[in-house]
């Protein structure tokens, strides 16, 4: 899932400077799951800001609402009426949706409460850890299930470096050393030759080093008046 | 009478098993604590949703009062502690907003406490009455009627 | 000159005395943090006639510093045989072969291939980590320049093609341990000529790691040198046992640094002495280096303290070097 956490009140307030009408505007799937712009955490913010504002001598009027997928366009039209209706879009999408929301509705200012972090899971409740780097050519099959250019912090596809200590990497002694699990993993598999191979350098044409990628389905596209 | 002419409006939030049972049975022993202090109903305080802690101060609250369980005897074993942290949460949402994050306290109690009720009601009274009414008393608006 | 005869692969004089079979000696010249080439001349002149070769760091911990080529061609120019260092860190592959080429042409022979301390170390933790290739597949690469003639797309050298003496490291100190020796094998394969290991302390640990190493034939496969150090002060010491990752600083080293200064109440020659302790436990290392089967001689990394390495490599018995270790 994409992970992704509110930006500090005062960092939002500053986006939302001089607008009268705010429109807070939470999604229902991924950030409902990370618990930073769902149908509650919208509420919160709106009346947080509504406060705040009004503390500040100068209230503005924050309403809220939450679409099902804030990346998708028949979900976020919607609320087509409520964003008319908006001077300024506080969109708590995670990056796509942001985007999303301004491209359908250009003559509105749409700004971001959310960074989007990273692609990962909830390893325990209120714990998210970054499994994916989306590099566009998945390697997990030779690594016993461990991605080493998501969790291994010099992406190293023949490692560990000489930093690797006690299971974690030399960065923190939060943060896991990728290649001490991928060869736990492949030990207690009795696959360890796999660590043997030297493996090439990638080719990076697939990741956003390549630019910005698309994928196209054709069996799945219809033509505008809907035929095949 | 409170500090220039201020009567706090506080509202505690009171679970079902404990700390309700407690307040009542103040009630019932006709121990004297301030009116200040309006009790609300809820099942647990695990129940909890941050957003009714903030539609109270949006429509004019001073202070704000969660009450529950001893620690250890929750009676649906960790709604107490799931409260707690949803308290220090909201505690940095209205420290953020300004409106002061010293406004909200939890307090726990057995529903046996019917004396320690009255004296924790009397201290948050006391405690909001030093804080002064809330920033946003000048500007309330009627409680929302969504919950 | 000729080059890739008499058993030899490059014009390296670092090959030249390891394939002698004598025990070889680099040392290490840490370059500044400012664009000064009298730092480098300086440095070198310290180090000149002491060691084979001298590794040139590259941005090392991560903090800017001036590049490991450009003051690789200052030092050689004084009359010693630079050992660049590449990470993988702060250069695409692009950007590396382009060095590597310039490197050559500029009259620098060796090469030792790095991951690179993680950039969050430095001065500079905003940066983009590149890390485009890892250090398996640097080796891989210059060596395929060397010996394939072609770049790492595959596209054939017309012209010159750079001849590099290949070098890696290796911590024998890491985890997984197990697996060290295993991954020494590996960099041989993919190509390396040397091996210089990270700081040795611990000499039964290192002896451990030695025999799984000769054991698995790879002590055949490549030169490794063993890394040692002086140790400045008891500071030094503790912050190395306790907070360099893959470190393994024996207590009893620590508390002789500790003994050093005991007794001295003025703080220079406190100071003094500490050295002189830091330099003894060097020169021990080094002797019993030696009796390792498997090691083919040592890497002297005295950081920021120059000077001590010709102090070192005479009470080590190790001068004079061969050829007084000019590059003609």
């Amino acid at each position: 899932m994409i992970v992704a956490e509110q930006k500090p009140l005062e960092e939002i307030r500053s986006l939302i400077q001089g607008a009268e009408k705010v429109l807070v505007v939470g999604c229902g799937t991924c950030v409902t799951v990370c618990f930073s712009g769902g149908e509650k955490e919208a509420g919160i913010l709106a009346s947080a800001l509504r406060m705040a504002s009004r503390v500040d001598g100068r209230p503005q009027q924050v309403t809220h609402a939450v679409v099902q997928r804030q990346c998708e366009w028949e979900y976020i039209d919607a609320v087509r009426d409520e964003v008319r209706e908006a001077d300024l879009v506080l969109s708590l999408g995670c990056g796509v949706g942001v985007q999303a929301m301004a491209e359908r509705f250009p003559e509105k200012i749409v700004v971001p409460g959310l960074n989007t972090a990273f692609m990962g899971m909830p390893v325990e409740q209120g714990v998210w850890s970054e499994r994916c780097q989306a590099c566009g050519n998945c390697l997990l099959g030779l690594t016993g299930g461990v991605c080493p250019i998501a969790r291994c912090s010099k992406q190293l596809l023949n490692g560990p470096c000489g930093g690797s200590v006690d299971g974690h990497c030399e960065i923190s002694v939060d943060t896991d050393c990728a290649w001490q699990l991928i060869y736990d993993r492949l030990k207690a598999q009795g696959r360890l030759e796999l660590l043997l191979e030297i493996q090439p350098p990638k080719d990076w044409r697939t990741s956003r080093d390549g630019g910005p990628r698309k994928i196209v389905r054709e069996d799945l596209r219809l033509n505008p008046t809907g035929s095949i | 009478m409170g500090e220039l002419g201020f009567e706090p409006r506080i509202v505690a939030l009171c679970c079902h098993y404990c700390a309700y049972a407690a307040a009542d049975l103040a009630g019932a022993l006709r121990l004297q604590y301030p009116d200040t202090i309006h009790v609300v109903k809820i099942p647990c305080t695990g129940d909890l949703d941050v957003r009714d802690v903030l539609d109270a101060f949006e429509s004019g609250a001073d202070g704000v009062m969660i009450a529950g369980c001893m620690e250890g005897d929750c009676h649906y074993q960790t709604g107490n502690v799931r409260a707690r942290k949803r308290v220090d949460r909201t505690r940095q949402v209205l420290a953020e907003a300004g409106v002061g994050g010293e406004r909200i306290r939890m307090y726990h109690l057995s529903s046996a406490m019917g004396a320690r009720w009255a004296e924790v009601a009397r201290e948050m009274d006391a405690h909001i009455r030093q804080l002064g009414p809330s920033p946003l008393r000048a500007t309330a608006r009627r409680p929302s009627v969504e919950t | 000159m000729s080059s890739a005869n008499n058993g030899l692969r490059t014009e390296s004089r670092l090959e030249r005395v390891l394939h002698s079979g004598q025990f070889a000696v680099t040392a290490e010249l840490g370059p500044p943090k400012n664009a000064d080439p009298a730092i480098i001349r300086q440095k070198a002149r310290l180090l000149h006639g002491w060691a084979d070769a001298v590794n040139i760091t590259d941005n090392q911990t991560a903090i800017v510093r001036m590049s490991s080529i450009a003051a690789g061609k200052l030092a050689l120019d004084e009359g010693l045989e630079p050992i660049i260092q590449m990470t993988c860190r702060d250069r695409n592959r692009l950007a590396m072969q382009a060095d590597i080429l310039g490197a050559y042409a500029l009259g620098l022979r060796n090469l030792l291939c790095l991951t690179g301390d993680h950039h969050s170390f430095g001065n500079h933790p905003q940066a983009k980590n590149v890390h485009d290739l890892d250090s398996m597949q640097l080796i891989q690469m210059v060596v395929g320049l060397r010996d394939r003639a072609a770049f790492q797309c595959g596209e054939e050298i017309k012209g010159v093609a750079p001849r590099f003496f290949v070098g890696a490291a290796e911590n024998p100190f890491a985890d997984p341990a197990e697996f060290r020796p295993l991954r020494l094998g590996k960099k041989a394969r993919a190509g390396a000529d040397f091996v210089q290991t990270q700081l040795v302390y611990n000499v039964p640990r290192f002896r451990e790691f030695m025999a799984r190493v000769c054991d698995l034939g790879v002590d055949k496969q490549v030169y490794l040198l063993a890394g040692v150090g002086p140790l400045k002060s008891v500071g030094a010491a503790k912050y190395m046992r306790d907070k360099v990752p893959g470190l393994d600083v024996p207590n009893e080293i620590v508390e002789r640094m500790e003994a050093a200064g005991k007794g001295i109440d003025d703080k220079k020659a406190k100071a003094e002495a500490a050295k002189r302790v830091g330099i003894d436990i060097c020169v021990e290392l080094i002797q019993q280096m030696r009796e390792v089967p498997g090691v083919a001689g040592v890497h002297i990394m005295a950081i920021e303290w120059e000077e001590a390495v010709a102090e070192i490599v005479q009470r080590a018995g190790l001068a004079p070097r061969p050829n007084g270790s000019a590059a003609q």
